[in-house]
């Protein structure tokens, strides 16, 4: 984004809930209405047109962003108007849902992507999202829920946040909300509570956005203690205060291959770093001297996972080596990894009984460091 | 913010518990609000549900008042109707036998912690709370971090506030449900007349406010995580996985049980997660094993795991089954040290 180089980011803020319906877009437009009152110069960008009744009548009084028409296929669709928004360059500026997915012909592939330019000019951004649009808990959305989330934010994009705010309430609330026909159109109510809403569903997304929030306030404090160069001893921390910097830190390394379960691998990897502030890298290594010597489907799955990787933030290397549990092991032990990252092989039992699979070989040449094999359990459920 | 937590209730038991307290209490719902801290707006929140119950048909009655409720919360009140207190010489008392009387569907009571005059029935709030549950209404009720046993120490360490009002945590895992009253720091400061500061934590004060946030968000996850459990157990159905990390070592007497234990508490800390430490004992452990796996156990106790000892012949089975059984999310696995 070259035009914004100098000028001072401007802060984020995330109303995040668990499903549909918890009131997220109203408490983004009555803490609006707040600050507009008090004199802030506010500005809703956008804002999903099927709201509730109650959440439309926290829009009064709160100058409106015309959208952006959009014809695609004969259809007219509107987008949130990023270039007017930058014209009009309000102090704040209130867009709801995050992790949609712009119409073709928007110009940015996904909201979150308009979002950033409007940071990177200076604008204060206050957003609304779900929990199951997390990048990396995509996979223990889909276990927990069974539905596969495609419109997701990277963790990044949240990690940004100045402030992350958690819209709670209770199922049972919600529940009667959506049957009461204030979430969704009559004709919706009985897919959503196949969905979403079914059965233990809430709880547990509910469990998983109250630990993420937790997680998030947690890693403002942090950022607040080192920007303010206090080294404020952590009450309620276990391990004693004013101990040498991080004698712990640890460096997880991911090995990618061209195997689909190499998706779940990074999201794993990146959210185990993210937990235990540790950094991450990515590997693949190729058994032939040129990686243009691959066959071409196994390439464009490589390179298709070191490209989600790198849309993690995840530091990606290539190398070449025969023999890939060696090399991988070897790279780990010259980069200081604590910790390497691998799927369970796939291997055909004949295999596995004629040879070590190849996360046993890795565990047993790694000697002193950790492996990390990670299940993957869609397998188990699919099949 | 590192806690160590406390042991988890096991969900067997609790669910007997839940079910044994609702046999007693006619249908009665029992709803708190929490807060991290005063001026979050969990008054606001539950007297603003208490007039959306009235106006769609339930009896709803006020019970109990904070002592100088803002503006915003008289005009809420006015559209409720209020059971008097009662005046004692040692000052205001909820009075409990007229809700009684009146016996309404639902009874507000705000706040939760505090402690009635000498003389009265109870000798706690929410010991009355108990007893409108036993006789049928249900309760709203709101409570501060602070006022939760467990956690006044913390509390105390971090903002130097005292209290002698405290409820028990297991009040609120019994609870049918709980909301936490989330709200940034700045906008908490700003409702008890401060200024208002940009977004995110700008000063100390906010520091020490987001910390009691972070325990109200994860104290709300654990009784969320509980309620799981039993519905769960109740409905017979497979049980949840991922929603928080269970980190399960597995200890032999010839493994680096100490460095895998050491991460597995670090691991437990960072995630806030919980940790299992298990060992499979065989016929042949020799005396020399046993004096080891004593001391790698005890280690696992300093770390605050849950420690479980199997008895199994086959240990790859009896590890699978108990990291099923216990919805582990990572198995620890160590290498014979030489």
């Amino acid at each position: 984004m070259p035009e914004a180089e100098n000028a001072p980011l401007g802060k984020l803020k995330v109303y995040l809930g668990y499903a549909a319906g918890v009131g997220k877009t109203f408490q983004m437009l009555a803490d609006g209405q707040t600050a507009a009152q008090r004199g802030l110069d506010v500005v809703l960008a956008y804002f999903e047109p099927h709201a509730r009744p109650d959440t439309i009548a926290q829009v009064q009084g709160l100058e409106i962003q015309p959208y952006r028409k959009i014809n695609y296929r004969d259809r007219t669709f509107e987008e949130m108007d990023t270039e007017a928004l930058l014209r009009r360059k309000p102090q704040i500026a209130l867009v709801d849902e995050l992790a949609h997915m712009n119409v073709p012909g928007s110009g940015r592939t996904k909201r979150w992507e308009d979002v950033q330019v409007l940071l990177h000019a200076g604008i204060e951004v206050w957003t609304t999202m779900n929990v199951q649009h997390i990048e990396s808990l995509n996979d223990q959305i889909w276990r927990i829920t069974g539905i596969q989330v495609r419109e997701t934010v990277p963790d990044w994009v949240i990690r940004q946040a100045a402030e992350l705010v958690a819209v709670d309430v209770t199922p049972e609330a919600l529940l009667n909300r959506l049957k009461r026909g204030a979430i969704y159109k009559p004709e919706m109510v009985q897919k959503a509570l196949q969905g979403f809403f079914k059965g233990s569903n809430l709880g547990a997304l509910r469990e998983l956005t109250l630990r993420q929030a937790a997680h998030e306030v947690d890693l403002q404090q942090s950022a607040y203690d080192e920007t303010s160069n206090v080294q404020a001893p952590r009450t309620s921390e276990t391990s004693p205060a004013g101990k040498a910097d991080n004698p712990w830190k640890e460096r997880i390394l991911i090995h990618i291959t061209a195997d689909p379960s190499t998706a779940i691998l990074i999201r794993r990897g990146r959210r185990v770093a993210d937990y235990l502030h540790a950094d991450c890298m990515a590997l693949f290594v190729h058994r032939t001297t040129e990686v243009s010597q691959l066959p071409a489907s196994e390439r464009e799955a490589v390179e298709k996972h070191l490209r989600f990787a790198r849309g993690l933030q995840i530091e990606t290397l290539v190398v070449g080596g025969s023999d890939v549990a060696r090399t991988v092991v070897e790279f780990a032990r010259h980069n200081q990894v604590t910790q390497i990252f691998v799927a369970q092989s796939q291997t055909r039992l004949g295999e596995r009984l004629r040879s070590r699979n190849f996360a046993e070989n890795i565990v047993r040449m790694a000697e002193d460091l950790q492996v990390t094999v990670v299940a993957d359990r869609s397998r188990r459920l699919r099949s | 913010m590192r806690i160590s937590e406390l042991p988890r209730p096991n969900p067997e038991r609790l669910l007997k518990q839940v079910q044994a307290e609702e046999s007693k209490r006619w249908g009665a719902r029992l709803k708190i609000f929490l807060g991290y801290a005063p001026g979050v707006g969990k008054s606001y929140r539950m007297l603003d549900e208490a007039r959306r119950r009235r106006e769609r048909g339930e009896d709803v009655v006020v019970g109990a008042v904070q002592r100088q409720p803002s503006g915003e919360l008289q005009a809420l009140l006015r559209k409720l109707e209020r059971i008097e207190p009662l005046a004692t010489s040692s000052g205001q008392a909820m009075d409990l036998d007229a809700i009684l009387r009146r016996a309404p569907q639902v009874c507000v009571i705000d706040p939760l912690a505090a402690e009635n005059p000498p003389g009265s029935r109870n000798r706690y709030r929410w010991q009355d709370v108990q007893e409108l549950m036993r006789n049928g209404v249900s309760v709203l009720t709101s409570v501060n971090l602070l006022h939760v046993e467990e956690y006044r120490e913390k509390v105390q360490a971090i903002t130097g506030k005292q209290t002698t009002e405290a409820i028990p945590k297991s009040f609120l895992l019994a609870a049918d449900d709980i909301v936490i009253v989330d709200v940034p720091t700045d906008l908490c400061l700003w409702r008890l007349g401060e200024k208002l500061t940009p977004t995110g934590i700008s000063n100390s004060r906010e520091r020490e406010l987001s910390e009691l946030r972070e325990l109200a968000l994860l104290l709300t996850a654990e009784v969320v995580d509980a309620q799981l459990e039993s519905y769960v157990h109740a409905h017979g159905i497979e049980p949840v996985f991922g929603t928080h990390e269970r980190f399960l070592v597995c200890i032999t007497p010839q493994s680096n049980a100490k460095t895998m234990i050491e991460s597995g508490k670090r691991n437990k800390e960072r995630f806030q997660g919980e940790l299992f430490v298990v060992y499979v004992r065989r016929p042949q452990d020799t005396d020399k094993e046993k004096a080891a796996i004593e001391s790698h156990l005890e280690s696992a106790r300093d770390a605050g795991a849950t420690i479980e000892v199997l008895e199994s012949n086959d240990p790859i089975e009896a590890i699978t089954e108990f990291a099923q059984q216990n919805r582990i999310t990572q198995i620890f696995i160590g290498r014979r040290s030489h």
